[in-house]
């Protein structure tokens, strides 16, 4: 009994001891299976996690290069930069926006205009994890958001370069401006294969020369390595590996425009309150001298987001302020367009200077009868008298011997018409009229068809003749340059702020229009007499130095041939516009321009007076200071 | 004289078992101190609750096991009553009911249960030694389901899992039929969507994030891709001593608990690791020789099952933290800072030598 009791315990001790061997058995596998595990991620996959951990403990920081100035060919700073602190939210780590931006409230100031701006740059910026509230903080308002940061998750002070227009309105159109980079600058920004450079950018030229010149502008973004912890900030413990060496960024290229801007100003101030352009370009090298559209708008306005009010105020006014009408706007050149046609009828032998044409106030093509705007008409007229006193009997019938193709042909070599290739975008490319054009343009074989009365309206710078001001600035400062054209461009040289080499826009030569040179006198010497006793002479009365010049008048809308146009009974917004083109000094031109007074009527009157103040400016370094006296030209208006 | 002394103060402890134990403290201590860079306090206040370990360790190396066999019902009654308690009056932290205050602290009954369990049932499998059957089986199978699902229930999967563990190897080493083991395996298999149902929304998620880290990158599968780059940046040779980037970066969670193993590994890489595991494996290897030896069945299946409760810890623990298993509550023994793991941990120990000492004076 007590034998087999020892037994059988003998027997069940082995039985435990078997099944501490399957155990012991099991706990060696799992050990295997734990050292295999380890030597995968260790050994095998080394690599792979280590690189994770530098990932996770790295960030490479971009640094912003300085965007480049633009100043004048004067050296005056028409953008630059300042340095301030900006308070910006990082959505994603804040839960109740709406709380936090009331209790920073009680610290900064921060108006529902901010509020209204911030909450834009929301709708904008879908992508944007980091936008700003508010900018330009005072020194105190630093010091009180620096003590209270650790009650705010998400929110940063960040020093910033900021950039600034100093002379706000001055030339907004020339310089245009940076915004925050949206969706659609992203993509751009990507097909340049520029993404990395704009990796610690937020803004980027939206108009303009900022736009325009934007790689130029930016410079090259440099990168720095930090050591970060997991909840993203910066440390400096115990370096545990070194970093790679810092990148420093490489400024931006400044510009220096071949802009004038006392010229500018003074342009800008003789509009007044009236809507409109002025181009002045160095004819010799297609250089722009001054570059207006008015009105113009405050450029700083867009920087770090526009408020609504403002935007719509911007957006919505019949002036429509954002338009650039010089480089966009689309108008008939009206009797600007005659010297062009009296010299492509000398070139073609269409007519002889002293050639007589008899104007009996009238011309009559077919059923249709077309009326000068003085009537009786101004008698026998020569070619010289026709553009002195901008006589239309003369180029209707000029019009109707030369024919469309002669005159499309013509004018297309003077660029009306097409884009000029000015260095910035957006430039519109205006209607030269003729059958091909008309062919492409409409549709219908009616509309299409191209009639003869057409070609006397063209004659006359009217019809479907829609060219920018730009075009007609081009146009005259190649007639100045004696058919030599030159790609109007705003920069005169890119310079490096380190290094200070210069990079020039070389002047680049268009073409040249082969013009004959007792032509080209026979219509300056007709452009001069204008000024001296045509229909601009009292604008020009007392000059000091020879000028030569062409008034327009461009209809707005079509009148009947039997309606008299009254500028009495005309709503504003359908009055004629003012126009005038100039060169001066005749002999040798140094500035040739185009002035456009939106409904502001005769040329004469309107735009000529402009012309003469930026001459005056350019050529005698005199500020016109004088408002604008309302210059009756001698006789008829035109 | 001092001799005399230090034999006497000495005489219930177990010289291999006390060498290991006394390697992996060191380790750990030296891992805590890396872990818990920004707080120093932790160092001192784990080396603390080693000393009080220790000295419950010297106690219960000095206990004869069959004291231990006395206490062991009124030990799991009593236990399995703070349990109720808990369940009735106890303190919820960090979304957990785990904690039962008792005036001057407060104490977790789930982790006394890691030694309750096996107490009880190696003391009812000693009683009923002569007559093993099914209905002795089914009986210790409910005495270990009830502490096990209150445990679970708290929630602390974590330590229900080590509870369950501990009594099933008494079930196991008191030889549970192989048919029966294979079996329940396959019921166990089939009650998984039974199972799935029961769990809570963030264990079941838990599960799926072990299965692809990746699908919740910056929520519950942080931990496991954390500790994971932890673990493989640390290389063969690993980063060095205080210089892990993914432990002093913060970028392991729980790097002084349940993730200490990632910091260990980071910083003393597959070299470390291999003397880790190397390590556990003698103190598994020699406690299951202390339950080989043991003289009856009480000791034998309370020894076995301490030890491989062991296993237990270093596997989910370990397997936890590379990736090979899901996140649950397990400490990393001797190394994970926490006063109550370490005192159940020692208690173990300390029941392990008084086995071994004990193991030729009760003879049947």
């Amino acid at each position: 009994m007590r034998l087999a009791e020892i037994r059988d315990t003998q027997r069940e001790l082995h039985y435990f001891q078997l099944r501490l061997g399957v155990a012991g058995m099991i706990v060696v596998v799992a050990f295997a299976i734990l050292f295999a595990r380890f030597f995968y991620l260790q050994v095998i996959q080394h690599q792979y996690y280590d690189t994770k951990a530098e990932d996770n403990r790295i960030s490479i920081v971009p640094l912003q290069p300085n965007r480049g100035l633009i100043v004048d060919r004067n050296g005056a700073v028409l953008a630059r930069n300042y340095s301030a602190y900006t308070l910006e939210l990082t959505l994603s780590k804040i839960a109740d926006l709406e709380g936090t931006v009331d209790a920073l409230a009680a610290l900064v100031d921060i108006q529902p205009k901010d509020r209204r701006r911030f909450q834009r740059l929301r709708e904008e910026s879908k992508g944007l994890d980091n936008l700003p509230i508010r900018s330009r903080l005072t020194d105190e308002e630093v010091a009180k958001l620096a003590v209270n940061r650790y009650r705010f998750p998400g929110v940063d002070i960040k020093g910033r370069l900021f950039r600034q227009y100093p002379l706000g309105e001055v030339a907004s159109h020339v310089v245009g401006y940076i915004s925050r980079i949206d969706d659609h600058d992203i993509e751009r920004i990507e097909e340049m294969d520029q993404s990395a450079n704009y990796k610690g950018t937020d803004h980027t030229g939206k108009t303009g020369l900022e736009q325009s010149y934007e790689r130029e502008l930016h410079g090259t973004t440099g990168f720095e390595q930090v050591e970060t912890d997991a909840a993203g900030r910066i440390v400096r413990g115990p370096a545990v590996r070194t970093l790679a060496p810092r990148t420093a960024p490489l400024p931006g290229n400044n510009l220096v425009l071949t802009l004038d801007i006392g010229l500018q100003e003074a342009v800008e101030r003789a509009f007044g309150e009236n809507r409109g352009a002025l181009v002045a370009i160095e004819p010799a090298t297609g250089g722009i001298l001054a570059f207006v559209s008015k009105p113009g708008y405050d450029p700083n306005l867009f920087i770090d987001g526009i408020d609504p009010a403002s935007w719509d105020a911007l957006n919505n006014s019949p002036d429509r302020p954002l338009n650039n009408r010089a480089l966009t706007g689309l108008y008939p050149p009206g009797s600007t367009f005659k010297p062009y046609m009296a010299l492509a009828a000398l070139e073609l032998g269409a007519r002889t200077p002293t050639q007589l044409i008899f104007d009996p106030g009238y011309f009559v093509l077919g059923s249709n009868r077309f009326r000068d705007f003085k009537a009786g008409g101004h008698g026998y007229v020569d070619m010289v008298k026709s553009i002195v006193l901008s006589c239309d009997t003369y180029y209707y019938m000029l019009a109707n011997d030369l024919g469309i193709d002669n005159i499309a042909r013509f004018m297309g070599e003077f660029g009306f018409g097409a884009r000029t290739g000015i260095d910035v975008e957006g430039e519109a490319a205006g209607v030269l009229p003729s059958p091909e054009w008309k062919m492409k343009r409409f549709k219908t074989p009616e509309q299409q068809r191209w009639y003869a009365g057409e070609t006397i309206s063209i004659g006359i710078g009217q019809g479907y003749n829609a060219y920018t001001p730009l075009q007609l600035a081009l146009a005259v400062a190649t007639l100045a340059n004696d058919g030599v054209m030159y790609r109007p461009h705003f920069v005169d040289y890119v310079e490096n702020p380190k290094t200070g080499e210069r990079s020039y826009v070389e002047p680049r030569a268009v073409k040249t229009i082969p013009l004959k040179g007792r032509n080209l006198e026979v219509i300056k010497l007709a452009m001069a007499g204008v000024n001296k006793e045509g229909t601009s002479a009292g604008s020009f009365a007392g000059a000091s130095y020879t000028s030569a010049g062409k008034t327009g008048t461009a209809q707005v809308v079509a009148l009947k041939q039997t309606e008299k146009y009254v500028e009495s009974n005309v709503t504003e917004s359908l009055r004629d516009h003012a126009l005038f083109i100039a060169f001066a000094p005749v002999e040798s031109p140094k500035i040739a321009l185009a002035v456009l007074v939106e409904n502001a009527g005769f040329g004469a009157r309107a735009a000529a007076p402009i012309a003469r103040k930026a001459l005056d400016y350019y050529l005698l370094g005199k500020r016109a200071d004088k408002p604008a006296q309302a210059a009756r030209a001698r006789g008829e208006d035109r | 004289m001092i001799r005399r002394l230090f034999e006497r103060l000495t005489a219930g402890i177990d010289g291999p078992l006390f060498a290991i134990v006394g390697c992996v403290l060191a380790l750990g201590l030296a891992t805590l101190y890396s872990a818990a860079y920004q707080a120093p306090g932790r160092v001192s206040a784990q080396a603390l609750n080693v000393l009080l370990a220790l000295a419950l360790m010297w106690v219960a190396a000095r206990v004869p096991p069959h004291a231990f066999m006395r206490y062991a019902l009124p030990a799991f009654v009593l236990v399995l009553l703070m349990l109720v308690g808990v369940a009735l009056f106890g303190d919820v932290r960090n979304g957990a009911r785990r904690w039962l205050p008792l005036g001057v602290g407060s104490v977790q009954p789930s982790e006394l249960m890691k030694i309750a369990m096996p107490l009880m049932l190696a003391r009812y499998f000693h009683r009923h030694e002569a007559s093993l059957g099914f209905r002795e089986y089914a009986v210790a199978m409910a005495l270990l389901a009830v502490p096990t699902v209150m445990i679970a229930r708290q929630p602390d999967l974590g330590t229900a899992l080590l509870v369950a563990a501990a009594g099933f190897y008494v079930i196991f080493l008191a030889g549970l039929s192989w048919k029966f083991i294979a079996g329940g395996s396959a019921a166990a298999l089939a009650s998984l969507p039974i199972l799935w149902g029961v769990l809570h929304d963030y264990q079941r998620r838990r599960f799926l994030t072990l299965l692809d880290p990746s699908s919740d990158p910056l929520g519950a599968g942080y931990h496991i891709i954390q500790s994971t780059i932890a673990v493989g940046s640390g290389g063969v040779t690993g980063k060095g001593w205080l210089a892990g980037t993914q432990t002093h970066l913060e970028f392991i969670p729980e790097r002084a608990t349940d993730f200490v193993f990632a910091v260990y590994s980071e910083e003393f890489g597959l070299i470390g690791n291999t003397l880790l595991l190397a390590l556990y494996l003698a103190l598994i290897m020699r406690g299951l020789m202390v339950a080989a030896s043991a003289p009856t069945v009480f000791t034998r299946l309370l020894a076995g099952s301490i030890t491989l409760t062991f296993f237990t810890y270093v596997v989910v623990n370990m397997g936890m933290v590379s990736g090979l298993l899901p996140v649950v509550g397990v400490p990393l023994p001797f190394i994970s800072y926490g006063g109550t793991s370490l005192v159940t941990l020692f208690l173990g120990i300390g029941i392990l030598m008084s086995i071994q000492r004990n193991r030729a004076l009760v003879q049947i």
